[in-house]
């Protein structure tokens, strides 16, 4: 990836989410055309205007709006960016949610949309992320998911099994695509201060950036790696915690 | 939930018991209580930025809106800080008119506090290059405020501290520049007298002037005199790897004998620096202490203090002598001291610091009783020079002096405060028992 070569593209899923706009914006500084899509229209409108203004002459920003748990509308999009996206280089899904534990259990409705979102709502943009990049013969696509997919834990293992649904889904798709030459990164962040954490106070020494979060992204695309740990000691700490004896885990409150 | 404590730059403290981080300007309305304070990056050096009711901290809101760069205009959010500006601005031939020593304030501090820079006496302050600003006020609506638009609280929230209401968005000038480098020139003087010769020689022809002085060279003062212009010359720049300092240093770490050294250096090496002209990249000649982050952590844990006064033409030559002499005396050290003049081009703040004389900035490190006694002093002879203290950089001025010395406007301001805003600063300086 470098400035001199013309017209890479980028695809941002859920482009409203910090770390999304992190990487949005760190992409764009490194030469690359955004398309960027997102739910909320006031939210996608100004982080578009932002990135219009920031951009070069030689780049493209467009945005549409989109609710990915709606399929048909998804659909329409996908044709329609067949045409204006004749070939995208890195495909970032972002979109995901945290919604309190205590009422995913209590209410279905909660618990209904966490997975249609963080899960279901994925696995069906991946599906067909992978037919466009398997005509492609190229390029990356990421997926946000957490740490806290690793190992289900007592305070928030109905987010945590939506996203190690993910990780288990992406670990396969990762060996179809090998054969297409294209590379499927999951990411695993830690604690980020993002609005999807802002009722989480005090934040201590753990807690990383969205900025710092999306720098680690864009070397890992570089590096073609599939798995990444943000900040990297989260590797170490999940490594541990995977591998506590169940009866012990058991005991542990957190 | 636990309250947290919030830190100005010299570590004057807070705790406020509402502390908001909004994301999205439509949830600014939601973040508003009964007393409230917007603040940035809490670059200020004294209380201005701080409060113990609801602090709402807009460094997340931090957008370009628009960027017209044929014409030089940009409109942003107010948390964008000078260097998210400046890294996109500055490639496309474009700078901020003003500037201050650090690119790490957000335009909404920029504006609140009026900044000031080595231009002033060619550009004005920051005010000056505003066109407009969009006001939330405590009743929830947003005026655009502009020299047409509520002139009045245009004029109060400019220099205003952020007491007439959250500055969401602003529209700012921009200035055409060659390149991003400039020609830098310095001289060495001896004395008071030789920096104002100096000094006005170069005005006429350099944008950029300001001077460093060792305020600790008993009886003799001695100092650098910098003066520089943006060029289209270019050089190689290889920009610096900030490097940050993780923790408080032990108190005594920056005393009387280590400062003392510290400048005898600095004098000696730029003294010989001044044999040729040099080209500098902006961010090394404006920014140099940006490279080292938390750099006011090498102050220890009891922080320092700021102490920025301007004396009026045309006594203030007088006087200068007069507060140099009382430093001198007091045997506190100053790290960096830095001499300047402001020109005549007026601010439309009404409570702007900068009036035409001369300014001088000085740190102190905090010893408690030793630094309040020579501040009384000081602010003995600003007062009867018939100057200011900037509160941006304040911890320390009592109430008197504060009226006193802003006396021409203080009425008018006062009567376009939003009445449910307030900070720590405001509720000092109107603490008239003092």
């Amino acid at each position: 990836m470098n400035n001199s070569t013309p017209n890479k593209q980028a695809l941002i899923l859920g482009a409203t989410s910090a770390i999304a706009t992190a990487v949005s914006q760190q992409l764009q500084s490194a030469g690359f055309s955004l398309c960027l899509v997102g739910r909320n229209a006031t939210k996608l409108k100004a982080i578009s205007d932002d990135l219009i203004a920031k951009k070069t002459d030689q780049q493209n920003v467009t945005s549409h709006c989109l609710d990915f748990n709606d399929p048909d509308a998804t659909s329409t999009l996908f044709q329609k960016l067949k045409t204006e996206l004749p070939s995208i280089d890195i495909t970032l899904i972002a979109h995901g949610i945290l919604p309190d534990e205590a009422q995913c259990k209590t209410d279905e409705a909660t618990l209904n949309h966490m997975i249609d979102t963080n899960f279901t709502s994925q696995l069906k943009l991946l599906n067909k992320v992978a037919e466009r990049y398997k005509e492609q013969g190229q390029g990356n696509i990421t997926v946000i998911s957490s740490v806290a997919g690793d190992r289900g834990r007592k305070s928030n293992y109905v987010y945590g099994s939506t996203k190690a649904a993910i990780n288990t889904y992406c670990s396969g798709l990762r060996a179809e695509l090998t054969a297409h030459n294209v590379n499927l990164l999951v990411v695993k962040p830690g604690f980020v201060d993002t609005p999807m954490t802002q009722h989480i106070q005090p934040k201590g020494a753990l807690w990383t950036s969205p900025e710092k979060v999306a720098s680690d992204i864009i070397k890992a695309i570089k590096k073609k790696k599939s798995t990444l740990y943000t900040p990297f000691f989260w590797k170490y700490i999940m490594l541990i915690i995977r591998n506590i004896p169940e009866k012990i885990f058991n005991k542990l409150n957190f | 939930m636990k309250k947290i404590t919030v830190r100005s730059w010299g570590n004057q403290q807070a705790q406020p018991n509402n502390f908001h981080t909004p994301w999205w300007r439509d949830e600014l309305i939601d973040s508003l209580g009964d007393s409230n304070l917007a603040c940035g990056n809490l670059r200020s050096y004294g209380d201005s930025c701080l409060s113990n009711n609801t602090l709402i901290s807009c460094r997340h809101l931090n957008r370009f809106i628009e960027a017209d760069f044929e014409n030089g205009s940009i409109t942003v959010e107010a948390g964008i800080s000078l260097k998210e500006i400046l890294d996109i601005i500055v490639p496309r031939g474009w700078f901020l008119p003003v500037v201050p020593g650090t690119q790490f304030v957000t335009v909404g501090g920029a504006i609140a506090n009026d900044i000031h820079g080595k231009n002033h006496h060619h550009e004005g302050t920051f005010g000056c290059h505003v066109t407009d600003i969009h006001l939330l006020r405590s009743d929830k609506k947003t005026l655009i405020c502009s020299q047409n638009k509520h002139p009045e609280l245009f004029a109060a929230t400019i220099g205003g501290l952020g007491l007439t209401g959250i500055i969401t968005i602003a529209t700012l000038k921009l200035k055409p520049i060659a390149s991003p480098f400039l020609e830098v020139e310095s001289k060495p003087f001896y004395s008071l007298n030789e920096f104002y010769a100096l000094n006005a020689a170069a005005e006429k022809n350099f944008e950029y002037t300001v001077s460093w002085i060792d305020s600790q060279s008993e009886g003799q003062l001695k100092g650098i005199f910098i003066c520089a212009n943006f060029t289209s010359k270019q050089k190689k720049h290889h920009p610096k790897k900030a490097k940050s300092l993780p923790v408080f240093l032990p108190g005594f770490f920056l005393n009387s004998h280590t400062v003392k050294l510290f400048n005898q250096l600095y004098f000696y090496f730029n003294k010989n620096q001044s044999k040729h002209t040099r080209i500098q990249h902006y961010s090394d000649f404006f920014f140099p202490l940006d490279s080292i982050h938390h750099w006011n952590k090498a102050y220890g844990k009891k922080g320092f203090y700021q102490y920025q006064c301007v004396l009026p033409m045309p006594h203030a030559k007088q006087y200068m002598s007069d507060i140099l002499n009382a430093i001198t005396a007091s045997k506190l050290a100053s790290f960096l001291s830095v001499l300047k003049t402001f020109g005549d081009k007026p601010s439309p703040g009404l409570l702007s610091f900068p009036q035409p004389g001369i300014t001088l900035a000085l740190d102190f490190s905090n010893k408690g009783e030793k630094t309040t006694a020579l501040f009384k002093q000081l602010n003995r002879i600003v007062e009867q020079a018939g100057g200011r203290i900037y509160p941006a950089k304040d911890a320390q001025m009592n109430a008197d002096l504060f009226h006193k010395s802003y006396s021409d406007n203080i009425n008018a301001f006062t009567a376009q405060i939003d009445p449910k805003f307030s900070s720590t600063f405001w509720q000092r300086v109107n603490n008239h028992e003092q």
